[in-house]
């Protein structure tokens, strides 16, 4: 066991040595969109950002380990939502968001915040993603896959799954969300005239290509992950890891 | 490192010279290939969803996405960015997850494993 998950470190850390290089996927670049537009998905994100972090102080006062985990999963979401994927039989990169596995692992609110930073540093020095357009990235890889990610996972308890499982389906599921949230916000913003239904239909299939067995993969890796931790550290889960999703 | 790790690595690097041999492929062709291979060279292969998706939706918008404020996409400035990104986020990654994950230490005079303490 031990030997096979040293063999998957390997390929994935050769996996990243190999193929350098920036990550273009569901950021919305600079000016994509209209000033109103991205003002509205500013002001909707930033209640959630405060909500995080008021989340990590209170948290952090209870638990000793809760600052070296936010920095862990930080640190993890800054690097996979930068991470170029390729997908072989599409000839297109894309990269997973992980805030599926950090929301299981730090809450959704703290979530919000850590993905918060990695944007607004990607959009600052990678040339990836934008700030006027910080609001809406926010919302859909912060937000959106925190939440649908930590409410597939305590769903998928409740109903029985194994940790694996839930945490399959929460990693699955966070991705797609991302991506679903993404193909929203520009088919609000740019469908004019054109009906907003057939855009947002029409941008959603164009990702679903690469999306889907990125979200496969982003399924496997959370479920592995989450797997991990319970059998090392089962109390990093809280309450999550005694089935207690109440 | 034992037997699977070097197998684990040879597989990974014949796995990225599949991928890049694919990538490349297209520029070798002859002058006077097929239409295809000239479809393929005037479309780079490999390129971001955000590309293929949505800046091609942006610009048929009329909404094209302008230059980042801080441009560090000027030759290999931006690969620079990236692995100074990488290895920050690597270190800071690893500090961490030792710090919640020590090492399984052997057990010593019948006592158990020292790895539930949480040392941060």
């Amino acid at each position: 066991m031990h030997g096979k998950r040293s063999t998957f470190l390997i390929l994935c850390v050769a996996a990243l040595a190999l193929f350098p290089g920036p990550a273009y996927a569901m950021h919305i670049a600079e000016c994509i969109l209209p000033w109103p537009w991205a003002g509205l998905w500013f002001a909707v994100s930033l209640p959630f950002v405060w909500w995080g972090l008021h989340d990590i102080q209170k948290r952090s006062r209870q638990r000793p380990y809760m600052k070296a985990l936010v920095g862990l999963v930080g640190a993890a979401v800054f690097i996979i939502s930068c991470m170029p994927v390729p997908v072989p039989w599409v000839g297109t990169c894309s990269h997973p968001c992980g805030t599926g596995l950090a929301a299981i692992l730090i809450g959704p609110a703290a979530t919000v915040v850590v993905a918060s930073v990695a944007l607004l540093l990607q959009a600052l020095f990678l040339a990836h993603g934008g700030l006027t357009t910080l609001g809406a990235n926010i919302l859909s890889m912060g937000i959106a896959g925190a939440f649908v990610g930590y409410g597939v996972f305590r769903l998928a308890r409740r109903l029985g799954a194994s940790y694996f499982v839930a945490a399959f389906l929460a990693g699955l599921l966070s991705d797609w969300a991302t991506y679903a949230v993404t193909s929203y916000e520009l088919a609000s913003a740019l469908c004019g005239q054109h009906s907003f239904q057939k855009m947002f239909l029409t941008i959603l299939v164009a990702f679903a290509p690469t999306q889907i067995p990125l979200g496969v993969a982003e399924g496997m890796v959370s479920g592995m992950a989450c797997a991990f931790v319970l059998s090392r550290r089962p109390e990093l889960l809280g309450r999550l890891a005694e089935g207690n999703c109440a | 490192m034992k037997n699977h790790h070097w197998a684990a690595l040879v597989l990974a690097l014949l796995l990225s010279t599949w991928l890049c041999g694919a990538a490349e492929a297209p520029r070798d062709a002859p002058s006077g290939a097929s239409t295809k291979a000239a479809e393929k060279e005037a479309k780079p292969n490999w390129q971001g969803v955000d590309e293929t998706v949505v800046e091609k939706v942006a610009r048929e918008a009329g909404r094209p996405p302008r230059e980042p404020f801080i441009n560090t996409d000027q030759g290999d400035l931006l690969l620079f960015c990236f692995l100074v990104a990488g290895v920050i986020g690597g270190f800071v990654a690893g500090y961490c997850f030792r710090g919640l994950f020590p090492p399984r230490r052997r057990e010593k005079d019948g006592k158990a494993p020292e790895d539930t303490k949480v040392n941060v």
